[in-house]
């Protein structure tokens, strides 16, 4: 038979301590988290941005990723959009008794591989166990720490009139590739999700020089809504364009058949820029050469029009009001 | 094979544009029955393309929207019996009946379950012998065949706590029924495109001949909905109104025989109720008499209660194009689509629910 999560493996007794030190250690290897401490004691300088997260996305694993890999590609890209740079990162896993210990392993790499890639540490975890039924398989939660160099200034209040909003790559790819696996409605995609740390495309980006004013990466409730989000905080209009919007053919096709909007779907790769019109430009060229910017595009502009409001132009030429999500398109894709 | 983007050219939209432009010169007022391209021309703002010749209303055809408030608190009713679990479409439970919502029940305690199509429906019955699972029926020609199959496979299966209460409906009396009433001026009708695919276009052949008014069926895409405005125009310039198909990748004159047999074996026709306009004979749906063991109808003694329309709520209206949602008081302001007052604002089919979420020719 093969092993399982057992009640006792959150116990805090020896069979805890056997999972943290055979499986989990050997992987995340570092001097903080070796200690096997009440906390992670470490040393930072400057201004730092602190984010947490839980994961409960459902199935766990899905095309392009699983639940592993988004906890920290999420907490990255959390710390990333303010333009810091990420650190350290915490783990808590919440697990359902009898899940695969395979599974579980196969989890934890794709962990270590997505914090390799982003250069970020684990320095600090937990592990609880619930009875079968008290949780979905595993959640989730993680929290990160990253330092913001000097002279940046990103927040979702400081879009200006004339500035022009970047786009990394196509939408929408996260949530279909999720929800072609979901119970009940499976179909055959060829759709992968997005899933990827952002921070050395943002550090990028940010070593160009001044001039980005908004960031956000577009998970839950899609580009719509963080475009929604820029749009009130900065109490600004937002026009974007149809036709410059990437959407991967595959992803257009699901979302037809099962009634959804790409701009309102997940991502978990990508990210939504408003910045200055004169270096708009010379960020879509240094986005370009980067493998998670490939697609990169600008979509739109902020206008002196409908403060507040997002407004698209349509392929046809009309125009359209996009709103924020109402109600929930995608239960669970995260 | 896209299908798409195909549907949705830039260029060729504006030929077609240019072309109705041109073209129209008499008023040509047109109404879709469809949900489908209610939210289609919304979304894409058509509209606002159109010379002012062309007018577009929007017709009962969001399958939710038009379920009577009787006929949504029979389905409450069954809901709150202890060994029911409902199976419905997503929309449905968000609707506001006369003193609850499915939703509602289902905070209550109910056990009420979304699911995609009839199967898991019967799916959920297989496991659950103990349980009597009811299958909220909605939808016109497009879903009827499918919750036919489920009986007959039921049937076939020997699944015996599996019960469909048939709210189904069926467009061409309606359409009747419309034109009838004499309360809203047509010139022409921009035919469904699933109903279609399953009925063909015969079944609207009364239109153009007894009415005068031209028929055009369309697909879902901008530039199927252009065309057919297109058509329709053509038809209307020239005063010889008939049915055409613009939609011929999916609808055969002849419609789909396998689901229309399908749909003639369960079900009888029957008069059906419908918001805004009441009952309108031969336009409802319910199980033939051979069928009835799998009659929610019958099979359940319970209360729905007399129906109560939610007051100032004008979805009667707007479902007979009487009225456009922003002639309602509680449009946008009491009304939205988390607060819903009435089914056109739930719906993502429905018009409210479409002028709310596209906000029609807004930052031209």
């Amino acid at each position: 038979m093969e092993d399982k999560i057992l009640l006792a493996h959150g116990s805090g007794g020896k069979l805890s301590h056997d999972l943290v030190k055979q499986n989990f250690l050997p992987l995340f290897d570092n001097a903080f988290l070796n200690k096997l401490d009440d906390s992670a004691v470490f040393e930072l300088q400057g201004r730092l941005a602190f984010t947490t997260d839980s994961y409960v996305v459902n199935p766990i694993f899905f095309p392009g990723g699983d639940i592993g890999k988004l906890a920290v590609c999420g907490t990255v890209n959390d710390l990333s959009m303010m333009g810091a740079v990420p650190k350290y990162l915490s783990i808590g896993l919440i697990i359902e008794e009898g899940l695969l210990m395979s599974e579980l392993k196969r989890v934890m790499d794709s962990m270590r591989k997505a914090a390799q890639e982003a250069a970020v540490k684990i320095v600090t975890g937990d592990t609880k166990v619930v009875n079968k039924g008290g949780a979905d398989r595993l959640f989730i939660n993680s929290s990160g720490v990253g330092v913001i160099p000097q002279g940046v200034d990103i927040s979702g209040s400081n879009a200006r009139v004339g500035d022009k909003v970047i786009l990394s790559g196509s939408i929408g790819d996260h949530g279909i590739a999720v929800i072609s696996q979901r119970e009940g409605l499976q179909f055959s995609s060829s759709v992968k999700s997005d899933c990827a740390p952002l921070n050395r495309l943002v550090a990028e980006m940010l070593a160009s020089g001044a001039g980005i004013h908004c960031m956000r990466d577009p998970t839950r409730g899609g580009l719509a809504s963080t475009l929604n989000e820029f749009a009130s905080s900065s109490n600004a209009g937002i026009r974007i364009y149809e036709q410059s919007l990437p959407v991967h053919e595959g992803v257009q096709a699901a979302c037809e058949m099962l009634g959804f909007d790409p701009l309102y779907v997940a991502n978990e790769g990508k990210l939504v820029a408003v910045v200055a019109a004169k270096v708009a430009e010379k960020l879509i060229d240094i986005m370009h050469k980067n493998k998670y910017g490939k697609e990169a595009a600008i979509i739109g502009e902020v206008v002196p029009e409908h403060p507040g409001r997002v407004v698209m132009k349509t392929r046809m030429g009309a125009s359209r009001i996009v709103d924020m999500l109402v109600g929930e398109q995608l239960p669970r894709i995260c | 094979m896209k299908f798409i983007e195909e549907y949705r050219d830039a260029e060729l939209g504006k030929k077609l544009i240019a072309r109705i432009h041109q073209r129209s010169t008499k008023p040509a007022r047109l109404m879709e029955f469809c949900g489908g391209h209610t939210v289609s021309i919304a979304k894409h703002g058509i509209r606002q393309l159109l010379p002012p010749t062309v007018t577009m209303l929007s017709g009962p055809g969001c399958p939710v929207c038009v379920t009577a408030s009787a006929d949504l608190d029979k389905a409450i009713a069954l809901a709150r019996l202890p060994g029911v679990i409902i199976t419905t479409f997503g929309d449905m439970i968000k609707v506001p009946a006369s003193r609850s919502s499915l939703q509602q029940v289902k905070a209550e305690g109910g056990d009420i379950r979304i699911v995609y199509s009839t199967l898991d429906a019967l799916k959920i019955a297989q496991e659950n012998p103990s349980k009597s699972v009811v299958f909220i029926g909605i939808g016109f020609e497009t879903t009827a065949p499918t919750v036919a199959a489920s009986i007959l496979q039921a049937q076939q299966q020997k699944i015996d706590n599996y019960y469909v209460l048939s709210l189904h409906k069926i467009c061409p009396p309606v359409v009747k029924a419309l034109l009838d009433s004499g309360e809203v001026k047509l010139d022409g009708i921009v035919c469904p495109g699933h109903v279609s695919a399953i009925i063909g276009s015969h079944p609207y052949e009364f239109i153009p001949r007894d009415y005068g008014i031209a028929c055009v069926i369309s697909g879902f895409e901008p530039l199927d909905i252009l065309q057919c405005v297109d058509m329709l125009v053509a038809q209307i310039e020239s005063g010889q109104p008939t049915v055409e198909i613009a939609y011929k990748r999916g609808v055969k004159p002849e419609g789909n025989k396998i689901a229309l047999e399908l749909m003639d074996r369960v079900f009888e026709v029957c008069d059906g109720n419908w918001r805004g306009i009441g009952t309108v004979p031969g336009s409802g749906l319910r199980l033939r008499k051979k069928y009835q063991r799998y009659d929610a109808e019958r099979n359940f003694e319970f209360y729905p209660g007399e129906p109560v329309e939610p007051k100032g709520c004008i979805c009667g209206d707007i479902l007979r194009a009487v009225k456009t949602p922003p002639d309602c008081k509680l449009f946008r302001k009491v009304c939205n689509p988390e607060h819903p007052v009435g089914p056109c604002m739930v719906s993502s089919e429905g018009s409210c629910a479409a002028y709310y979420q596209y906000g029609e020719g807004y930052g031209r």
